[in-house]
Parts: structure tokens; sequence; C-alpha cells
């Protein structure tokens, strides 16, 4: 697909599709607080990055998405490899993280804030419930789901349930943890950014929200383009490690393969 | 007089299912000298693979015994190799780091077995091939792998569980010179369980014949065809003769229809 023309052509549908934008703001006379032109997007964008302002806020955002992420990743790695090594926590934990797990987590921003303020703990706090459980429950899945026979092969070598964890479980399960971390790190930046609409001093969210109050529906916009390429970045991030990591994966050769066709 | 590398003696397995129990062996009997090559020939569902999972230590008979060298079974142990259907290679590791997986899980220190691990991979034609991963090799290769990871830490005593059932007939038939080969090279005892009546008689001083339902020896067939066997062999008369008969027992005891 990445051909000379196909670039040029995407470029070209790129810039229509702005261009469109720009005329029908203009030509239906739309008010900038509805619907802002694109122009008056990339101004703010310009604005917020020239003065430092939106830095400022964007390190902030980062580090509670940072924190929550490895928080958040570490517990569910932690408590999934407890819950699948040991019946007896499994069969007294697993139903709260179950009825847990059920219930939308965003819905739980306002009393975290209550609890720890409306600084940086309660954000990294908000954060890391949300990127804990895609952890946890591919943890849990990925150290079970071992192969019978390579267990029986451990197993005819007289090796002790700790070697087999440690030979056999764990690297059988990294593909299942790589698969949540990506997860968990889109989740962590939705983490933060809901604690931070509901109280902060400082923080992407909190922009958004006080914007929204003055009406600057740009400025919005322009927060909404950072979010979405942080995004982006934070999972590229992730799937550089995971390629470094899964060499062996098959699947993971199979998904590069597809992407080096469909590139 | 030879010592005994395996000893089983009225040996049963009960299976209990929903419906009662299935007997998989019935009260077996047999013994396999040190540095013979014994093969176990039966159809599927015979018991042969139980047998074996009991003789690994992976698996508790319901009654009788089996010992290995004069010692009785009581778990997995560290002094036979075990090389089953499939390779089950590691697929994170490199073709040597799956060698030296025994090496590690009994900590018998690396360093160590460097050079043996070299030599093995030379024997099975597998130079050159130590940093590769196990995807990158073919079928027959991967159970090479397998072959010199069951060698590496010098067992006595090698059971083999259909080890070249998943392969195809060319691949298998050269995997049959090579086994040959490895183990006229390092003498050691092989158990080696196959449905290939062939493959069977060609490998093995002796063969021993499974029936299923319960499962049975039924005929302890000693094999005198001279060594090194070559694959012209196969279609001499003494070869035809071996195979009929066993063939014939299967056709008697119904064992071939199921």
């Amino acid at each position: 697909m990445r051909n000379a023309k196909n670039v040029i052509l995407s470029v070209l549908l790129f810039i229509g599709s702005i261009a469109l934008w720009e005329a029908v703001v203009r030509g239906f006379d739309i008010p900038p607080f509805i619907l802002p032109p694109p122009s008056q997007v990339g101004l703010a964008l310009w604005r917020g990055f020239a003065s430092g302002l939106y830095l400022q806020h964007l390190g902030h955002t980062l580090i509670e998405t940072m924190l929550g992420f490895v928080v958040g990743s570490a517990l569910g790695l932690v408590l999934g490899t407890l819950v699948a090594l040991s019946r007896p926590v499994e069969f007294f934990l697993y139903p709260y993280i179950v009825m847990f797990q059920s219930l939308p987590k965003v819905a739980l921003a306002p009393l975290i804030v209550v609890w720890f303020g409306l600084g940086l703990t309660s954000k990294v706090i908000n954060a890391a419930l949300i990127a804990f459980f895609p952890l946890l429950v591919n943890t849990m899945v990925g150290l079970r789901s071992a192969d019978e026979e390579r267990v029986s092969l451990m197993r005819s070598l007289a090796a002790s349930e700790r070697q087999i964890f440690w030979m056999l479980r764990l690297p059988n399960a990294l593909p299942f943890v790589m698969a949540g971390l990506d997860v968990a790190m889109i989740f962590a930046l939705i983490g933060a950014i809901v604690a931070e609409f509901v109280g902060a001093q400082k923080g992407l969210g909190m922009l958004i929200q006080s914007m929204n109050f003055n009406m600057d529906v740009s400025g919005q916009f322009s927060i909404l383009l950072i979010l979405s390429v942080v995004g982006l970045l934070l999972n590229r991030g992730v799937m550089v490690i995971r390629k470094r990591v899964l060499f062996w994966d098959p699947s993971e050769k199979e998904r590069s393969e597809q992407e080096r066709v469909s590139a | 007089m030879a010592t005994e590398a395996i000893s089983v003696q009225s040996l049963s397995k009960l299976y209990t299912t929903r419906d009662g129990g299935v007997a998989a062996l019935e009260r077996i009997s047999f013994s396999v000298d040190e540095g013979e090559f014994v093969a176990v020939v039966g159809p599927s569902g015979c018991g042969k693979s139980t047998l074996l999972k009991i003789l690994s230590g992976l698996l508790a008979p319901t009654a009788g015994s089996a010992s290995l060298r004069g010692t009785p079974i009581v778990g997995p142990r560290r002094d036979i190799g075990v090389v089953f259907q499939a390779p089950v290679l590691f697929p994170w590791r490199t073709v040597l780091d799956n060698v030296l997986l025994p090496i590690d899980v009994q900590g018998l220190g690396r360093d160590r077995f460097m050079g043996a691990a070299m030599d093995l991979l030379a024997l099975v034609g597998l130079r050159e091939f130590e940093r590769r991963y196990p995807w990158e090799l073919s079928g027959g290769m991967q159970q090479r792998v397998a072959i010199t990871r069951a060698l590496i830490h010098d067992p006595a005593m090698l059971l083999m569980d259909e080890p070249f059932g998943a392969l195809d007939a060319m691949t298998r038939e050269h995997m049959n010179i090579e086994l040959q080969r490895i183990w006229t090279e390092r003498k050691k005892t092989v158990f080696f369980i196959t449905h290939s009546i062939p493959e069977a008689v060609f490998l093995a001083d002796r063969v021993l014949v499974m029936t299923p339902r319960p499962g049975r020896i039924v005929d302890d067939l000693r094999i005198e065809l001279a060594r090194p066997r070559t694959l012209d062999l196969m279609t001499t008369p003494e070869f035809g003769e071996y195979t009929r008969h066993i063939r014939g027992l299967f056709n008697v005891k119904g064992g071939l229809d199921a």
C-alpha cells in the first residue's frame, strides 16, 4: 500500500478534509463556541505551546499517567500471579475482584478525589485502579495457559513447582502480560484525565474543564488533539517493548507480517 | 547375564470413568536388559502411552510394580531421558538452551555440559543451528533437538513415546536411520513406543505387541536381523515375515479395526 501515489493521495485527503471543515464553518457561519474552524484550533495549539502553558500541564498529566500505569500494572501482575498460583487466594479474593471489575471504574473518581485530595495522589490512584484489571486478568490467564505437554516434560525432568513457574509458566504468560500492558497504558491515561475532570489544580484534563467553563472550544479541540497524539505515542512505546520481549511468539510474528502486508 | 534396566511385574492401570472403570493396562509383565532396544507396538488406545507415563514416573499404577535399574519407580527421576510425540520445545529458548534445559532444571552447571551439548548436536546433524530458535527449524530438526535434550544429562535409558509419529514418511525413515546410529554410538537402553509395525521391527532388538481393552502384551518377539539395518532391509522376506506375524496377531485379536 505504501507507494508514492498513495502517500500523496492520503496527504491530499487530509488537507482536503481540513479545508472542507474550514469552508463549512465559514460558509454556514457556525459560531466558534459550537465548532471552531481548524485555523483557530491551530492557533490555540500554537499559543498554548508558545506560552509554555500546555507543556507544563502535559508534563503533569504524563507523570500521573506513567505513575498510575506502573503502580497499577505492578499490582495487577503480583495479584494475578497470587490468584493463579494459590487456590485459597483465588477462592477468597476472586469474587470481589469480579464484582469490582464489572463496576465502571470512572464512577469511583469523585470518591477518590474526596479521599486523596486535589493533588497528584488521587490522579495516580485513579489511573492505577483502571490500569490494574487488564494486568490482573491477563496475568492470571497467561500463567494458567501453559501447555500440558510442556508441564509434563518439566515434571519428567523432576522439576520443582518453583522451577516450572520460573522456567515455563512465567515466560509462557509474557504474551498475555504484554497484551495487558498495551491496554493498561491507555486505561491509565483515561484514569488520569477523568480524575482531573473531577478536581485538580494542574493537568490537561483540568485545562479542558476550565476551557469549557470559558467557552474556549478551539482550546479544547487543541487539547483533544494533544491527547490523541499522546495516546498514540504511549501505545507505540508499549508495542516497541513488546516486539523486543516477544520476538519468539508466533502470534507476534503474524502480527508484524500483517502489518508489513497492510503497510 | 545382563542387568535388568526395566522390570515390570503384573502392572495394572485402571482409569475410573462415569460408567465404571477402563483397564488401560491389565497385569503386564516384562523386562528389558541394559543396552537393549525394545519397541512396543500396538494400535491407539492399547495403553502403550499409559505404560510409558508410568515408567517415566508421571503416572502411578493401580496395581503391580515397576522398577528401573533395580529401584522401584516412585516419581520422575533424573537417570532417564524422555522424548514425546511432539518435540515440546520452549520457543523462547534457542536450540542450545532447549538442549540444556535438563541441566538447568537439575542444577548441574552449564559449563560442564557445553561440550557434550555441542557433540550431541553434531551427532544429530544440528551443528551450527545451536543459536537458532525452534520455529526456524523443520519438524524433523525439532524432534532431533528433543532427542538431544533427552540425551544431554547422559541418562542410562531413553523412553520414547511415538517420537516420529508426527513426521512425514520420508523424514520418519531418515530419523529411524539416525536413531539407530545414535543408539549404536551411545549404547543406551531404549524403550520405544510406536504404532508402526515396520518401524518397530526395523529399530528394535525385541518387539512387545500390545492389544487394547484391556491393554495386554500378547507377544514378545526377538528380531534377529543384523545391524546396521538399512532401508533396503525392509523389502527382504525376513523383514516381511516379522511384520506379517505381528499384523496377524492384531487381526486375530481385532485390534486393528479399532
